[in-house]
This record gives structure tokens, sequence and C-alpha cells, in this order.
């Protein structure tokens, strides 16, 4: 319809997509509906809760709060660009090793947090980790899990980098 | 045959699904496949389930495929909560494995015409002395397990034991944090659009006016429903749904009158309760009056506030509805659907897909119907429905306010010689197919409207509102009374523990109070008053654990207290010692926790659950409240509810006492009264103020302390 404007591009885990959906449309629904990367997650919409969370050139950002045209030529990458099930990413491997969830909504927000923290602190104190979770919220309550897996996966990335 | 037995009793829900074949299927390909009634709701109790399955046949797990509960196929195990899994579906899950087992072993007798006894199995091969072989995968027949249980074969004895009460791995985690589609929220089907609500401002407003045609021709809008006050929206794409719900929110004029009680649970006192005694014993004579020491604790509204907003998605297919949803209970949100749609029960057919945690009865069961209902307006197309947070926030049912009223007397010699304690709340349970009416939110808003079914109390001695308010210590006179105030006025049901998070928090911070006048350490003064066996290992246990010194003053700095249960007075026994500091709010630094839920299944899994109910505890204590005003619930986010932060939780340490021989107990829910109760013992120590409504806010203590 009328709203329609120029085709918006996005790079998104290493391919560009020519995005449908309107300029204004928050990536989260582009990225899930269009994309079908479902590991980003809607809890909030508001950039309050962090389930949402994708990086955008090498930055942690809330994909429920960036309208689509706001990312048009930047690199994204999403939990599905980290790892796999087959190839798991260090810090995917160290949840599973660490039994860091319950059900598990929060905790790939939370990697993507990790993985963009992790870059710039290889050797972080519980308490740094922490204060880069605080924008994510884990309603059951698995945070010293969560904790202990990113410190683990910061040893093993430390070993391997 | 079996078949023309009486029935005898079976355990767990196997009493009312009697037949092996629904549970199991042996498959000749090479697996297993079981079939609990119970739901995944982030607890881990498939991977416990399994565990009991794979000892019993003695097969790796691998070996072994869930199929989750879709109504028509699994056995009614009615509703997933009351951390009743284990006890219903474990023990059904073990005698029917047990007795398949005995089949397939009597089976390969005569095959390898061995006897029994010269028989074994590893990983579903079944082998002889001699040497000969067979497997369950050649064994197996569609007949053969086409019977009802006998309950004749033996499980395993606990020395036998080498899958369960092992740290297995949950098999859900990979994929959760992998990224791969997990929850009802990622599914997507071809040709599927897009629902969303428009809600009313308040909970009675009645609509005025509201003008559908601007709507109808927005982009990618396929249908405007209005049915009543019943006001939906379908589009093409999920953010079209959502710019098409807001304006129709715009667009729909509503009248509104004020009908929430005041922001105090103490307005539960002047209202109309049904009230009943439910413990009594000796005298309940208070002399003199001059003797007795009371005190009055409470707490607000809780929301269960998942991190997801619920979901579901349907399809009206030929007179046919098919639902996937995250509803804790397929089958009796099956019944409820039936009626509200005016089909009958076999037309619905419901899947459960997994969604975030829920804690108990949230917009999960609601949102289905909802969906169906923008279904039928497009057969053949499935519409997929999610709440937005605002909607979450302000329409699931909340957890009742509550208040407790407690009395006692003491003896010279420190002992508790009368106790009394008065509770007033809400029904704790409104979930749908329970009683008359409906108990779905969309019900009632239609232009033929449902009546809204009561909440009430599951019975005793589980209980809802009265869960736990009959204390484990030994008094010799006691007298409890619950006083029911049916109709919330704030919608209300079932949130983990029900009442007994605030029956708790009362007895154990009152347990305190009166160690106090007794000049009593507040450890020995709860074992003076309980000879349990189980209660005082719990008990001693956390005080070890803790170095717990007696009648140790606070250094200043941190203050500790104690709290205890034994979740539903028959499950789960919990001692926790909470350790906190005064900044600018209220700060829990450690917890620690003893723990015996009788036989362990998975270790590591109850941990991660206990662990979970402490910190989901701590944040219910601390911070937790509903906000509204005499109109509306006014609370929309993250900011207006905040929840314990990353930079906030405790060091959680936990003690888990097993006890192979006993009955395996649910683990999730007994952790939030003592919990709040060590918390609130804990600022006492440390402050001297003692604080007795919940949540314990900065505003609270600073009014406390003034
Ligand atoms: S959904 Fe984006 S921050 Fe919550
Ligand atoms: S594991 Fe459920 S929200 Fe974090």
């Amino acid at each position: 319809m009328g709203r329609v404007k120029n085709k918006i591009t996005i790079t998104v885990n290493g391919s560009a997509h020519e995005v449908q959906a309107e300029d204004e449309t928050p990536l989260l629904y582009v990225l899930r509906n269009e994309l079908n990367c479902v590991g980003v997650r809607y809890g909030c919409g508001v950039g309050q809760c962090g389930a949402c969370t994708v990086i955008v050139d090498g930055k942690a950002l809330q994909s429920c709060d960036l309208s689509v045209v706001a990312v048009a030529g930047k690199t994204i990458t999403t939990i599905e660009g980290i790892g796999s099930l087959e190839n798991p990413h260090p810090l995917q491997q160290a949840f599973i090793d660490e039994q860091a969830a319950q059900c598990g909504y929060c905790a790939t927000g939370i990697i993507l947090t990790a993985k963009v923290f992790l870059e710039d602190h290889p050797h972080p104190s519980q308490d740094e980790i922490k204060q880069a979770l605080s924008g994510h919220i884990c309603r059951c309550g698995t945070h010293q899990r969560i904790v202990r897996a990113v410190e683990q996966a910061a040893q093993k990335m430390r070993l391997t980098p | 045959m079996s078949t023309t037995l009486s029935p005898r009793p079976l355990p767990g829900s196997l009493q009312t699904n009697r037949f092996l074949n629904q549970w199991l299927s042996i498959h000749a390909e090479g697996y297993v496949t079981m079939r609990p009634g119970k739901v995944e709701i982030g607890q881990g109790i498939l991977t416990a389930l399994r565990q009991i399955v794979a000892e019993e046949l003695d097969l790796d797990l691998e070996k072994i495929r869930v199929q989750t509960a879709v109504t028509a196929l699994s056995p009614n195990e009615g509703v997933t909560s009351g951390s009743l899994s284990i006890q219903d579906s474990g023990s059904a899950f073990r005698q029917v494995a047990a007795e398949v087992r005995e089949l397939l072993l009597s089976k390969a007798a005569a095959h390898l015409s061995e006897s029994v006894e010269q028989l074994s199995v590893k990983n579903g091969l079944i082998r002889s002395r001699s040497g000969a072989s067979v497997s369950y995968w050649a064994l197996t027949d569609e007949q053969l397990l086409n019977q009802e249980a006998t309950g004749q074969a033996s499980p395993k004895s606990a020395e036998e034991h080498v899958v369960v009460g092992t740290a297995a791995m949950r098999m859900d985690i990979p994929a959760k944090v992998t990224g791969v589609a997990s929850y009802v929220q990622d599914m997507s089907m071809p040709g599927m659009v897009h629902g969303r609500i428009c809600r009313p401002p308040s909970y009675e407003a009645e609509l005025k006016s509201v003008n559908l045609e601007p709507v109808r021709v927005m982009p990618g809008v396929i249908s405007v429903h209005r049915d009543g006050r019943f006001l939906g929206v379908v589009a093409e794409r999920e953010e079209q749904a959502i710019r098409a719900q807001l304006a129709l929110t715009r667009a729909a004029q509503w009248s509104e009158v004020p009908t929430l009680p005041p922001f105090n649970p103490r307005y539960l006192l002047k209202a109309k309760a049904q009230s009943e005694c439910i413990s009594q014993k000796g005298q309940v004579l208070f002399s003199p009056e001059s003797s007795v020491h009371e005190a009055e604790y409470s707490r607000q509204f809780l929301a269960h506030a998942s991190l997801a907003p619920s979901c579901a998605i349907a399809l009206f297919e030929k007179d046919r509805y098919t639902v996937w949803t995250h509803s804790q209970g397929i089958y009796p949100l099956r019944r409820e659907m039936a009626v509200v749609l005016g089909v009958e029960e076999d037309q619905v057919l419901v899947h459960h897909v997994e969604g975030a945690g829920c804690y108990g009865h949230n917009g999960a069961d609601d949102v289905a119907l909802e969906a169906a209902l923008l279904a039928r307006t497009l057969p053949g197309r499935a519409v997929r429905l999610q709440w937005m947070r605002e909607e979450e926030f302000a329409w699931e049912p909340f957890s009742s306010a509550m208040v407790a009223k407690t009395r006692a007397t003491l003896s010279a010699q420190g002992m508790i010689t009368h106790w009394q304690m008065d509770v007033w709340s809400h029904g704790h349970s409104s979930r749908p197919g329970r009683s008359e009416g409906s108990n779905l939110l969309a019900s009632w808003y239609l232009e033929k409207p449902f009546k809204r079914a009561q909440t009430s109390n599951p019975p005793l001695p589980g209980g809802g509102s009265h869960r736990n308010a009959i204390p484990i210590y030994e008094f010799a006179n006691q007298q409890i009374n619950n006083h029911l105030v049916p109709d919330p006025p704030i919608r209300s049901s079932a949130l983990r523990g029900l009442g007994s998070q605030t029956n708790v928090f009362a007895i154990e911070c009152f347990m305190d109070e009166l160690a106090l006048q007794a000049h009593c350490d507040p450890v020995s003064f709860r074992l003076r008053h309980v000879k349990d066996e189980r209660a005082r290992a719990v008990i001693e246990a956390v005080a070890l654990m803790a170095s717990w010194q007696s009648l140790q003053p606070s250094d200043g700095v941190t203050g500790r207290g104690v709290g205890f249960a034994r979740y539903k007075n028959g499950a789960g026994y919990m001692a926790m010692i909470a350790e906190v500091q005064l900044a600018e709010t209220l700060q829990v630094k450690n917890i620690w926790a003893a723990v015996d839920v009788g036989q362990i299944i998975n270790s590591d899994g109850l941990k991660n659950q206990i662990e979970g109910g402490i910190i989901q505890s701590v944040s219910f204590v601390l911070k937790e409240e509903v906000k509204y005003d005499a109109m509306r619930i006014t609370q929309a986010n993250w900011e207006d509810y905040p929840v314990l932060n990353f930079t906030e939780i405790p060091q959680v340490q936990i003690q888990l006492i097993n006890r192979p021989h006993l009955p395996a107990l649910g683990a999730g829910e007994g952790t939030q009264g003592p919990v709040a109760a060590a918390i609130a013992n804990a600022l006492f120590h440390l402050s001297g103020t003692r604080l007795r409504d919940m949540p314990l806010t900065r505003e609270r203590i600073m009014a406390a302390m003034a």
C-alpha cells in the first residue's frame, strides 16, 4: 500500500535481504517473521527486557526499539548467526553445560549481550557480568547459573580465541 | 482378563488413564514414545519423566522420545500445577514402564524358550544367560500394550536406580539457547495471519461507541471483529495487526466506573467473607488477655509477569477448531472453549506447545479462546494472537492480596501454649473448566456474555488461600480460621505457592517475634516446637550450612533470619537462612537452603527449580505489588512492575537431602514462604525494625524506621 517507499536492504547473519515491511516497522518483527530468526524474542516491545537483543555493527541493541529503516545498510547478527545446534558458540555451549535455563526465553538475548561484552572484557568478574546483563530480565530466577555460564564461556574463549 | 477385574487402585494419573498404550509405545524402529499429559513449563519435567521411564525399561535416554500433550492422544492429567507432576505423572510412568518391561520379558522368555529369571536387559536388548538375545523392538506389536495396567509389576527399588537421581541434562536446552523455534510464540504455518485484541480500559468499562470502518481500510487489515465488548483485528503482518490494534483502541469510546478496592490489602478485613475454622486443637481461650502476643501481616496482589506475553494459534476449518497453546491444562481448556464456542468437545483439538515460564494461571488460556474467536471469522486461516506486554500486565489473573492475623501466648518456660491465626484472601484458583460459568476472559465481554465463574480454593490439605495456614509446629492449643472473600474486584487466580507465601510469612515471622519474647534463639525456638524428624533435619542442616550462631547479635552491617515450612503440609521440607544488608534499598546477599523433597529424580533439575523459586521469591518480597487505582490496573510495563535485576540477586546455596526410599515430591513452589519470612526476620535482626507488610520496599522500611 501507499506507505511503502524505497525498499530497504539489511544484512543479517552475513547475507543481504530486501525488506518487505514499512520503514518504521520495528526490526524485531522483520527478523522474526520475514527472516525466520525466531530466536529474537518479543518480551515487552519497549526496550525494557532484553529478550529481543541483536548485535548491530558490533553493538548489542534491542530490536524492538529500532525501526528497520534505522538499520538499513548495517550488519546485524542474531542468535542464529553465532552458532547452531550442531556447532554451538562457546557461550551457547556454556549455557548447556551449566544448564543455565529454566524456560530459556531470556537466554538468546542474554547470550548476544554477553558476546559483545566479553569481546571487551575477557577477564570479567561476577559483578561486571551482572552489570553487563542488567538490561535483561529473567523471570524464572536463573540468574546465578547464567552468570556462571558467562564466566565459564569467558574462560574457554580465552583459551581458544 | 484384566479388564474383567474390578478396578484396583493404580498410582498417580494411571488411576484414571488405565491403558498402558495411553502412556507408552514401543516402535519396531528402535525407540519408545512416551506421552505425558503434564506439560513443560520450564521446570524440566519432561526430562525427569524421561529418566523414570529409562530407569524402569533399562534404556538409554536417547531411545525415548516425548510426545508433548495433545487432547485426543495424551492421557488426561488435568492441570500441570501444584508441583504435582512427579507425583501424578512420574508414579504413573514408573508403574507403566515396569509393567511394559514385564510384558516384554515374558514375551522374550517364550521367544527364547528360557525362563524370565534367566533374562537381563541392556538398552532394550534382552539377553539370556546362554547368550541368546532379542530386542524390545523385535518383540513389540500393536496389541502388546493395548491393555489395562494391572498394578502387579513392582518397579525397581531405590538401590537399583542408575538413571533416577542423576543430574541428566535437560533435553530442551540446546534448542532454546541456539534460537531454534521452541515456543508457541515461534510457530508459523502456511497462510498464517496475525490477530490483536482491543481491550477496555478497565474491567467493567462499557463500550459507548466505536467506528470500525477506518480500521478496516488500514494496510494489511483483513478483518475487524466486534462481538459485544470484544474487539479484535486480524492483519497479514504482525506489525500491521499492532497498528490496527492501536487505531482501534483510539477509536473506541468507553464509559467507566470505579470498581477496584483501596490500595491496601486490609480492605479484605471488611469484605463479606465465608469463614471457616480449618484446625482446632485443645482450648482457644487466651488468658489473661494481657499476656497475648498479636501481629498482623499482609501482602499485595502479585503478577505472574511471564517474560513472554501469552500467545496462541488457532485454526477453524470444517466446523472444527485446532489450537496451539501453552496452557497448563489442555483438557480443561478444551472443555471451556467448547462451551464458549458452542461446539462439542471433540470439535476442539488442543495441542500443547511450550511458552515461557508461567508460574501459574496467566493469560495462556484466555489468549487461546481469543485466537479461536478471531479464527472463526476466517475459516481455513491460522490466526496467531499474542498479547502485548501491557495486556499481560493488566489482564492476567493476579495472585490475591492477603492479610493474616496471629495471636499466641507463651509459657514461663518459653513454650507456645496457645496459637491462633486468621487468614483473609480471595480464592486462589479460577482456572478454566472447574466450575459453573466461564473463566476465559473474552467470554465475559461477548454480546451474549458468559457468567464469570467464582474464584475458589483447592481443598485442604493442599488448600488455596489456606495453603500452609496450619502450622507444622506442635502447639497444645490452636485454632486456624480461613476467611474466603469470593468475587474478587481484581481478577485473581493461581500463582506459584498460592496462599502459602503469606501464611508461611506470617507464621515464621511470628515465630521470630515470639522467640524474642521468650529470649530464645530463633532456630532453637523452632526446634523446640517441632517433632517431625525431617523438619528438624532441614532446620538443623541450614543452620549448619550458614554457620548460624545462637543469639548472635547483628554486626550492624548484615542481618540474618531463618524461615521454614513443609509445603502444603505434606510435600517438601524447606528451611532457609537469608543474609541481608541495608543500603538505598534492602539487599539480600545470601540465601542458604536445605531441602528434602523425598526421593530425588534429577538432582540438578531440582536445584535449578529451587534456585529459581528462591530468586523469584526474593523479587516478590522486595519489590512486587500490582499497581491499581480506583478504576484501572495502572501497570503497563516492567518499569511499573519492577522485578529483581541481575545486580540484585543473592548468592544461593542449596543442600539437598535425598530420601531415596520415600516418595518423590514436587519442588517448584515450596520456597516462597520460607524466603519471605527469612528476609523479614533478617531485616529485623539487622535493624530492629519489624516489617509485616509485603513488599519490603524502601518506602515501607523508611516509614517503619522513622
Ligand atoms: S522486547 Fe525488546 S527489550 Fe523487551
Ligand atoms: S529462564 Fe525463563 S526467563 Fe530466564
